[in-house]
């Protein structure tokens, strides 16, 4: 299945325009605006509780700005309903914990969006296999998803997110739990689906990771602190006042 | 007065054919009685009891399944207990104004409102929990008492039945509406199916791949509501929604995939049924009650069964393959 292009190419992938959101009365982020075009990939980093996780809910419509708007494609975030464009994966995943489902059974969600309420075709399945075998987890394709490792269920999730096949891929932490060999693995896989054109948005608190792969970082702290390339990032003291400190080192994790 | 209920004449020709498939299902069951001899098998009323258990074991652990793993168990609990109120409702508006409506017609739609004002109340509030569903459950329960104990004269004779369940007072009328409430379930969970369990397994992610949460969780309260209602006529109020949690958590210590637990617990609630139903008859037993306790037997049996699977099989796990970028996931043909 082809993605939608029911807009121009200029239309920006995510936007947003002087967002400010909070749970409570005093706001976790504000005087947000910032877009990423189709195809960029946009590191975002921040101190813990610098409202990254709350940005990324913002960008995909799962809060609703207080003020200022979201946009998914163009569209206001909150009501994009086409939900095979955007692929997701959660920094602690949000699925149940106990349910009696396969590994396969999982990454077969990543298509659901394309089959509405039909039913998943071969093609579909062979999406499923080769997202299986792209995170190298076709050998517990039929393991129950309680037995699984943290890492292991975190490659599901991988798994189930890029059988969606989507143009936007945005991934929050999604490497915790996920042994230090695969990380690298992982990282070398975002490059080749930014190289095939997809929008990779990655939230990570392993700045070299970000500074090493993303082309472009945002960094936050309630408020942004940096927007730009990441080579100017590296060169500037942004990250030193996100984090309200000299002695930050790139790199040091 | 009870005994005699005459359906509206809108929902007559809706029941038509029903009746006729109650008549056929019937002649079949009279068929194997007289081929086996089987005494339980002889009597119209267990042939419509039969009927209405088997679409029970099918339709409870169906709804259950995806109940008990978003931690849900208690609704039905709580839903069974404003169909109460419901029939109780029922009862009242035939007494005072002589309307002739079923008792369990009332009870579905008093249940699917509760129902719905718990998810609406649970959307506002951002949270399911204990206290607003021992609310719903406690008020749903105290208007059936009271509704019941101002009109007492009659009334009270009758209310056994709904409370406890029973295999012989399942009438034409009743089984008629359980087949209808059976037919929208299984149709809709048909549909729904994968977005009920995508968002019952991941709730943001399904929210993410824009599927309207709030509107397949109003979805699943409705139908947990049609289901309560259909198995209180032989489950009764207090012990309905054991049938939509015991043979679900068997399931789920046995079967390893979700299609699987899907099928294991119809089939455990299925045993518990068939053999609660003969047992119950023969013993001259509630059914309800006996049907229960048959459950939790299946279900501890499954316990056990499942702690033998893990014995036997191991914890030998298998290779985990490399990320590998080439292999190209993005690439498709058509």
């Amino acid at each position: 299945m082809t993605p939608h292009h029911d807009n121009t190419a200029d239309t920006p992938a995510i936007e947003l325009a002087d967002v400010a959101f909070g749970y409570t009365a005093t706001p976790v982020v504000e005087d947000i605006s910032l877009a990423v075009s189709p195809g960029e990939y946009i590191g975002v980093v921040g101190p813990n509780g610098s409202g990254k996780s709350t940005l990324m809910k913002l960008m995909l419509g799962l809060l609703r700005p207080d003020r200022g708007r979201a946009r998914l494609f163009g569209v206001p975030a909150h009501q994009f309903d086409t939900g095979s464009r955007i692929g997701y994966v959660a920094q602690h995943a949000s699925a149940s914990k106990e349910m009696p489902i396969t590994v396969r059974e999982v990454v077969k969600m990543g298509r659901f969006p394309h089959v509405g309420f039909g039913q998943l075709s071969a093609d579909d399945w062979a999406v499923v296999d080769e997202a299986l075998d792209t995170v190298g987890m076709s050998a517990f394709a039929d393991r129950r998803v309680t037995e699984l490792s943290g890492g292991q269920r975190q490659r599901a999730f991988i798994a189930r997110a890029l059988a969606g096949e989507a143009e936007l891929l945005v991934f929050d932490e999604p490497t915790v739990g996920v042994d230090i060999e695969s990380v690298a693995a992982f990282y070398d896989l975002l490059d080749v689906l930014h190289d095939d054109g997809i929008t990779v948005v990655l939230i990570e608190h392993d700045l070299g990771a970000v500074t090493e792969h993303a082309e472009r970082v945002i960094c936050l702290n309630r408020e942004l602190h940096f927007d730009g390339p990441t080579a100017e990032f590296v060169d500037s003291d942004a990250l030193a006042r996100a984090f309200g400190t000299t002695t930050a080192v790139l790199g040091d994790d | 007065m009870t005994d005699v209920i005459v359906q509206p004449a809108v929902i007559e020709p809706l029941l038509g054919p029903l009746y006729w498939l109650l008549g056929v299902w019937s002649q079949l069951m009279t068929g194997v009685a007289r081929a086996t001899g089987l005494e339980v098998l002889q009597y119209g009323f267990m042939h419509r009891a039969i009927l209405v258990g088997l679409c029970i074991g099918v339709m409870a652990p169906l709804i259950g399944t995806f109940l008990v793993h978003r931690q849900l168990a208690l609704i039905g609990d709580a839903l069974a207990h404003t169909g109460f109120a419901g029939v109780a409702i029922g009862l009242f508006l035939n007494a005072v104004f002589e309307f002739g409506i079923s008792p369990y017609l009332t009870a579905v739609i008093v249940a699917m409102v509760a129902a719905l004002l718990i998810e609406v109340i649970s959307e506002t509030t951002d949270a399911y929990n204990d206290v607003s569903m021992a609310i719903v459950l406690s008020t749903g329960f105290a208007l059936g008492t009271t509704l019941i104990s101002i009109n007492a004269g009659g009334l009270a004779v009758g209310v056994n039945q709904f409370l406890f369940g029973n295999l012989s007072t399942v009438s034409t009328d009743s089984a008629a509406i359980l087949l209808v409430l059976f037919t929208i379930i299984i149709g809709v969970v048909g549909v729904t199916r994968n977005q009920l369990l995508y968002v019952t397994f991941d709730e943001t992610a399904a929210a993410v791949s824009g599927l309207s949460v709030n509107w397949y969780n109003r979805i699943m309260v409705m139908l947990t509501a049609m289901v309560v209602v259909g198995a209180m006529q032989i489950m009764g109020v207090i012990l309905v929604a054991a049938m939509l949690v015991v043979p679900v958590a068997g399931a789920s210590q046995v079967a390893r995939s979700f299609n699987e637990s899907l099928l294991v617990s119809v089939v455990l609630a299925e045993i518990a049924v068939v053999l609660g139903i003969a047992v119950s008859y023969y013993g001259e037993a509630t059914a309800g009650g006996v049907i229960v306790l048959l459950a939790v037997g299946v279900y501890v049996l499954a316990v056990l069964a499942g702690k033998l699977q893990t014995a036997l099989t191991g914890t030998e796990t298998p290779e985990m393959g490399a990320i590998s970028p080439n292999s190209d996931p993005t690439t498709t043909d058509d």
